[in-house]
């Protein structure tokens, strides 16, 4: 009977389950950087990650998408599964992989084109788009999740180069919404933004929630604590703790996160 | 105690003094450079302003049947059989004709009278009247060259006191010229025909221009630009992009800085024995020029285009891969139109530095006197096969001439090769300053 519930429950799981990463290790040449990492990231939900400088943060997200194949020293092992596949199947491509896991980097890097031109280049190079007006509908609905389409749309052919650093970076979300990922990541969004841009972003990480399951490296816990429902603690290449946000920020159970969280460790 | 900021202290002072010392360095060094500069101009322009000039005599010729047409019937076979030998007395008589009729008085003799006229004269009223041989029987009005002495009085080169210690002229003879000139029969004005004409031989400087010259560097430019830029571009994409990076691209980068620092003479050994002894191609050709020069300006190219794609901000690749774009659309889409400014002015560079190479262009053979404009293609010597000559290497032929009329034709020359270098940096500049973007 037990098992019967038991089993109930992880098929309950496991249907919300986006992400699956088992026994992930990441060496950049001799330097372990990620060590025997397990997470299950679920769907429609915002899972931080969060942790000091330099325990793996980036370099687990940037696994997520395949981006550490373009180091050439960086070797992964283990299996990441995207809705059940292994994304490191010899089988998958990583274009076609990155398509659907968007990414959002730390610092604002549109493409020194018009804001048309940057959020339209992703259906382009993927074929979303039929004809012009399916493109320029689809640039409308993406600078509108990115909360961007009041300021912009007079000004479609400015280059996105020259709006302000949080406009920039609504920009780069919405050309990573654009080519309808199902998953987004998003390496420190608001590290080069002011407190009122940083607003604007997470209140927008807020929205996408509905849409995508959305992974976020932070290094500012109260981000974690306002945006996420998940957080996971690394340290050290380490996944130390890995729980709802709630329970991380009052409760933690290892003494390592327990010590980062109250500023010991930093 | 506390200090007053209104005196400086000792450190302050000292710090002062070894910044101004650093500016006066740097400015002394522009001022040295600038100088040399201004001299060499001023010597290039003062030597070769004058070649774009050249005197002309305004002759009115009749062309005796009895000497140029033996047939009578304009039969070109026969007229033909008169060589320039036998025009020149026509235009000795002409010219003595009409200082008769200016009343000028001379007790030259007919070979002083003859010298006062280019020998390039005769061969240009020759080609005429058998271009059409009609003008024979008439009195035809020919504007033909001044010999090189008297060009030269007219331009200041040749004086009375030179003339009396020259053979070839004297100062009777420049006392004509004089009265012609001042009669407005000759006349020095400006002489287009340089930049067209070919080379002219040893005694006949006047008639000398740099057409061929500048024909056969045209040819190894457009060879240099087919070559040098699709595969220059091509090789660093791959290097920078592409080639994993290990001993043997390390190895490779190496051995291109080195191609760049090596000697363009030894480039030319090479195009010898490579080219011409064992491709046989034909020597003195545009074709074989332009291989050695594409072989020489690789390095340059490379190493712009690289410097360029490098300056590409990683962010911009991490962008395009982050949205799904493969390797390959992310150079071409967006690293490769952000490198483009950089990798043209590399180019336009390299290639100007091909423009004004000599040394190995010598050592392929063209120096040769080349009179025939070349093609640039025939069935028997193939694309731009034909011998020819190029700017430089015209220059420095020139300047191992004897007569003096040639120091100028070479600097006239050099005169026309700055430009053109001037003309290509600042296509570079203006590209650069039209193509450059921020981001
Ligand atoms: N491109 C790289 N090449 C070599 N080592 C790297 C590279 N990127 C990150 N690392 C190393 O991996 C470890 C984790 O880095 P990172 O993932 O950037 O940490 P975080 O994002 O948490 O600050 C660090 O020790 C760092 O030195
Ligand atoms: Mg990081």
């Amino acid at each position: 009977m037990e098992d019967m519930i038991q089993m109930d429950r992880t098929m309950s799981t496991q249907q919300d389950i986006k992400i699956e990463a088992k026994n992930v290790q990441v060496y950049y040449g001799d330097n372990h950087a990620i060590k025997d990492v397990d997470v299950q990231i679920a769907d429609k939900t915002v899972t931080a990650f969060i942790g000091p400088s330099g325990c793996g943060k980036s370099t687990f997200l940037r696994c997520i998408n395949r981006m550490n194949d373009t180091i050439d020293v960086c070797r992964v092992t283990g299996d990441i599964l995207l809705d059940g596949e292994d994304i490191y199947d010899p089988k998958v491509d990583p274009v076609q992989l990155r398509a659907k896991v968007g990414m959002v980097f730390q610092k604002p890097n549109p493409f020194p084109k018009s804001i048309y031109d940057n959020v339209a280049y992703g259906p382009k190079i993927h074929g979303l788009a039929r004809d012009k007006t399916d493109l320029d509908e689809i640039v409308e609905k993406s600078l509108r999740k990115a909360a961007l389409w009041n300021e912009v749309k007079d000004r479609l052919n400015a280059p996105g180069t020259g709006m302000s650093g949080g406009q920039q970076q609504r920009l780069c979300i919405a050309r990573a919404i654009a080519t309808a990922p199902e998953v987004l990541l998003m390496d420190e969004p608001c590290s080069a933004l002011d407190p009122i841009a940083t607003a604007q972003v997470e209140e927008l990480i807020d929205e996408l929630r509905q849409s995508f399951s959305v992974v976020i490296v932070t290094h500012s816990m109260q981000q974690a604590a306002r945006v996420s429902q998940k957080t996971a603690f690394f340290h050290l290449g380490n996944l130390v703790e890995f729980d709802d946000t709630d329970k991380i920020f009052t409760n933690p159970q290892d003494p390592r996160t327990e010590s980062y969280i109250s500023g010991r460790i930093g | 105690m506390t200090t007053s900021l209104l005196t400086t202290d000792a450190r302050t002072k000292k710090r002062n003094a070894a910044e101004a010392r650093f500016k006066a360095y740097g400015l002394g060094a522009i001022i040295v450079a600038m100088l040399a500069l201004v001299i060499l101009l001023t010597s290039v322009l003062g030597n070769g302003l004058s070649s774009f000039q050249q005197t002309f005599i305004s002759l009115n010729v009749e062309l005796p049947e009895d000497k140029l047409d033996k047939s009578g019937v304009r039969d070109i076979s026969v007229m033909s059989k008169v060589t320039t030998i036998g025009y020149a007395p026509i235009l000795r008589n002409a010219l003595l004709a009409t200082l008769e009729e200016q009343g000028i008085e001379t007790d030259l003799s007919n070979k002083e009278i003859s010298n006062m006229i280019s020998k390039e004269a005769a061969a240009t009223v020759r080609n005429r009247v058998l271009g059409s041989p009609d003008l024979v029987g008439q009195t035809v009005q020919f504007d033909v060259l001044a010999s090189g002495r008297i060009d030269g009085f007219f331009k200041g080169r040749v004086t009375m006191e030179s003339a009396a210690l020259d053979g070839n002229t004297s100062p009777e003879a420049l006392e004509i010229a004089q009265a012609l000139a001042d009669a407005g029969i000759m006349q020095t004005k400006f002489n287009w025909n340089f930049f067209v004409w070919p080379d002219a031989s040893d005694q006949r400087p006047e008639a000398a221009g740099i057409g061929v010259a500048i024909l056969g560097s045209l040819y190894m430019m457009l060879i240099v630009l087919c070559l040098a830029l699709p595969i220059g571009v091509a090789s660093s994409i791959y290097l920078e992009e592409f080639a994993p990076k290990n001993r043997w691209t390390d190895v490779i980068e190496v051995n291109i800085s080195n191609l760049a620092a090596v000697p363009s003479i030894v480039f030319g050994i090479l195009g010898l024995a490579i080219f011409i002894n064992f491709m046989e191609f034909n020597q003195s050709s545009p074709l074989v020029g332009g291989l050695v020069l594409t072989l020489m300006t690789l390095p340059t190219i490379i190493i712009s285009t690289r410097a360029a794609l490098k300056s590409v901000p990683p962010s911009i690749r991490d962008a395009a891969l982050g949205v799904g774009a493969s390797k390959m659309q992310s150079v071409f889409h967006h690293v490769l139109p952000l490198a483009a400014p950089g990798i043209l002015t590399g180019t336009i560079i390299g290639l100007a530095q091909a423009l004004g190479e000599t040394a190995p262009l010598l050592l392929i053979g063209m120096v040769a006197f080349v009179r025939e404009y070349p093609a640039a293609f025939t069935p028997e010597s193939g694309l731009f096969g034909e011998a020819s000559t190029a700017l430089p290497v015209q220059v420095y032929n020139w300047t191992q001439r004897a007569d003096p009329g040639f120091v100028e034709r070479a600097s006239g020359a050099i005169i026309t090769l700055l430009v053109f270098l001037l003309i290509m940096n600042a296509v570079a500049i203006y590209l650069r300053r039209r193509f450059e973007r921020r981001w």
